[in-house]
């Protein structure tokens, strides 16, 4: 019985899961959001404020000892799920998890402490499509500062602290205030890309990056499929919640058996999917078979969410080309999704060596 | 009586009392359903302690360590996992007494005896009539896809005992012996060459009223614990990592490089990820149920069962090329067993067929989830007040 994963949530999982989901009610809702991503601060940092100083969610993967909560990424993935469920424009993932992981193989005991109290935002300074033990972009090191331009940094925008990886093998913790942080305008409006310019920046080396970077990219990887399983579950239920109402030739658009089929296909999809995001969540925390409970749960996670986001769309009609509706965060996240961290074919090609089921 | 440490310590004093190695493997059986370990979440008395079902592994593992013989659960499937449990539900203390304990042991198989040429996915249609006759019925009609038929001692039958009710209405459910001489038994072969399924003629056949399961008409109700346990039994099976269908194509694919084609591998991997998340799935169920919080997931563990068997085995036909134009044997059997991963690639992927069609076809089932899960709105049902007998057909 030991061996076998947990891949039900504990009552304390659940009560915190709506905690989440009731500051998020307060804090992020649709109109809002859609209105902040044509603003000048896209990220909401109120709701941020609310998360990691508040709740002190920030610090849910951080010892206690080093100012955190303690707690692992089986919590850690209830609050992804509850921040896909609303598209919420916070840098959790990118700080929380993939940053602070970063800080923790480095043993940079004072920033996970600024991290983990949510004090100080931090970013990996690595795009989002690099997948687990994929290759990324280095910074050089001349003459005791760095130079080099990043692109495709998720968050860098309200980053206080940037890990940047250089071609000394050095993960440097670099202040937000010694670079250039220019946003590209990005698909996923809800968590922007931007490139990050080093022209001399001086920085503090933490430890080797190659380490610090694949662990951060696995926990990256294993707990976006949860949030993709939010994106997921909002858009099915939302879906349902709609054709139940909506009528055509008199009648619920959602009694059509065509329609009702694709539902319930999706309806399946999204259970596959919460089993193998709560697998991956707690691989994650327990140390055993994270490698192949990541793999798998990315290799699967992206086709659900894009799918549920498609769907919604379509099943909405021309509502759901509409500016004003708020499926089409949902539907740029997913894709955007689909290829952070690496895609679904990397993470199927990264089991093909894990599982021995080797390419021609 | 409900810990873990007390069932294995009665475990172990039901083996010193009955060692495996010097009792008939009957008596033994029988002797651990006496003592309330041969499914202990039954009551007492009925093989069981009362006790959680997931408290069953610590028997079977205690037993299993000592080589204790089996009741071979393979070869009674539906008596083990849809009569026993529509008989313990319904069954009168009679009823429990006579049917349960054989059933357990094997002695009795069972088989089921529901759909009927003209009522498929519309079961609640069937034709099949019980008339009253003195103090018992007489049965006649045409049942179908009988599996182990063949084989069987007893069958959980239902019958039409009210042509003028609206369908649902007008169905009563029975324990029909097999052994009755109006019950004739022809083989229905299949695409893959063998008779796994049955037609079972019912001419004139005798059944007593004690025979009866449930109230006169309350038949369809019945038939519901039978077949939400078949759904289970169909799709719920417990599987390690890279178990069941999954298997022999990777076994394949390891052994042999030469078959392996690059578009090939993206079907395998994506497969093997899909088996291996329905396994997840599967267990996140099992979990559920050990918690007491079953959840609606039951309901789709066939689809997913259903669609990924034949996915693979349609691809290990590729796989194997030149081999793949071959087939083990058509010759015309009747298994003891249903096996779906049983013999060669050619069988895997025929009678995967079958999986989405037994038990609920695909499409059923997508209306289940859509209705009872999702809540959507329920197909337009233009035969719920009508007498079954003015039905179309």
């Amino acid at each position: 019985m030991s061996t076998q994963p947990d891949l039900l949530y504990s009552e304390e999982e659940e009560a915190l899961r709506a905690a989440v989901r009731d500051l998020l009610a307060d804090h992020c809702d649709a109109p809002g959001v859609i209105a902040r991503t044509e603003s000048d601060t896209p990220h909401d940092l109120e709701a941020w404020k609310a998360l990691a100083d508040g709740m002190g969610l920030a610090g849910l993967l951080v010892p206690e000892e080093h100012g955190g909560q303690g707690a692992t990424h089986r919590e850690a993935a209830v609050v992804l799920e509850e921040l896909g469920r609303a598209v919420a424009p916070v840098p959790y993932l990118t700080s929380a998890v993939v940053a602070t992981e970063a800080l923790l193989a480095c043993d940079a005991f004072d920033l996970l402490a600024d991290l983990a109290t949510g004090r100080r935002i931090g970013a990996l300074a690595v795009a989002l499509n690099v997948a687990t033990g994929g290759a990324f972009k280095v910074v050089r090191h001349e003459g005791g500062s760095l130079h080099g331009e990043l692109t495709g940094v998720a968050d860098a925008a309200v980053a206080d602290v940037l890990l940047v990886p250089a071609d000394d093998g050095g993960l440097y913790a670099v202040d937000a205030d010694a670079v250039t942080v220019t946003p590209q305008v990005s698909l996923d409006l809800t968590r922007p890309v931007a490139t990050v310019t080093l022209n001399g920046a001086s920085g503090r080396l933490l430890g080797d990056a190659e380490p610090a970077v694949r662990r951060a990219l696995l926990a990256g990887a294993g707990l976006l499929a949860s949030e993709q399983l939010g994106l997921a579950d909002w858009t099915l239920t939302e879906t349902v919640r709609y054709l139940k109402e909506r009528k055509q030739f008199n009648r619920p658009v959602g009694g059509f058996q065509a329609l009702k089929h694709r539902l319930a296909q999706l309806w399946l999809e999204v259970v596959n999917l919460r089993a193998a995001a709560r697998n991956a969540a707690d691989a994650l925390a327990t140390g055993t078979d994270a490698e192949v409970a990541v793999a798998v749960a990315q290799a699967y996670a992206a086709s659900v969410a894009v799918h549920a986001a498609e769907e919604a769309l379509q099943l909405h009609g021309g509502i759901g080309m509409t500016w004003e509706h708020p499926v089409h965060l949902y539907l740029k996240r997913a894709k955007a999704d689909s290829i952070a961290y690496g895609t679904a074919g990397a993470h199927r090609a990264a089991l093909a060596e894990l599982v021995d089921l080797r390419a021609p | 009586m409900t810990d873990a440490a007390e069932l294995r310590s009665l475990t172990q004093e039901f083996l010193a009392a009955h060692p495996p190695a010097t009792t008939e493997r009957l008596d033994f059986l029988r002797a651990r359903f006496d003592a309330g370990l041969a499914w202990v979440h039954y009551p007492e008395g009925l093989g069981g302690l009362g006790a959680p079902r997931s408290l069953q592994a610590v028997v079977d593992a205690e037993l299993e360590a000592v080589g204790a013989p089996d009741n071979d659960s393979r070869r009674n499937g539906i008596g083990l996992g849809m009569a026993a449990p529509t008989i313990l539900k319904y069954g009168t203390e009679e009823q429990k007494q006579r049917y349960l304990r054989p059933l357990w042991t094997g002695e009795e198989v069972w088989c089921q005896l529901f759909s009927e040429p003209g009522a498929g996915s519309d079961l609640a249609a069937l034709g099949t009539r019980a008339v009253r006759e003195g103090d018992g019925w007489v049965v006649n009609g045409q049942k179908v896809w009988t599996s182990g038929a063949h084989n069987s001692r007893w069958a959980i039958l239902i019958a039409r005992t009210d042509p003028d009710a609206p369908k649902h209405a007008g169905i009563t459910y029975f324990l029909c012996d097999m052994t009755d001489p109006g019950v004739e038994v022809r083989p229905l072969r299949q695409i893959t060459g063998e008779a796994e399924f049955n037609e079972v003629f019912l001419t004139d056949v005798r059944i007593p009223d004690s025979c009866r399961l449930g109230a006169v008409g309350d038949g369809w109700r019945v038939a519901q614990t039978t077949l939400n346990n078949e759904r289970v039994a169909i799709g719920g099976m417990r599987l390690p990592r890279e178990g069941g269908m999954i298997s022999p194509v990777s076994k394949t694919w390891r052994e042999r490089p030469e078959l392996r084609t690059h578009e090939l591998h993206q079907r395998l991997l994506k497969l093997w990820v899909d088996a291996e998340v329905a396994r997840l799935t599967g267990e996140r169920l099992r979990q559920q149920l050990v918690q007491g919080q079953p959840g609606p997931e039951g309901a789709g563990m066939k689809l997913g069962f259903a669609r990924l068997n034949q996915e693979i085995s349609g691809l290990e036909v590729e796989l194997l090329g030149e081999e793949g134009l071959l087939y083990e044997d058509w010759t015309m059997r009747r298994p003891e067993l249903v096996d779906f991963v049983g013999r060669d690639a050619g069988y895997r992927y025929l009678r995967s067929k079958g999986n989405s069609i037994e038990g609920g076809t695909s499409e059923v089932l997508l209306n289940i989830v859509a209705e009872r899960v999702l809540g959507l709105p329920a197909e337009p049902r233009t035969d719920k007040d009508v007498a079954w007998k003015d039905l179309a057909r």
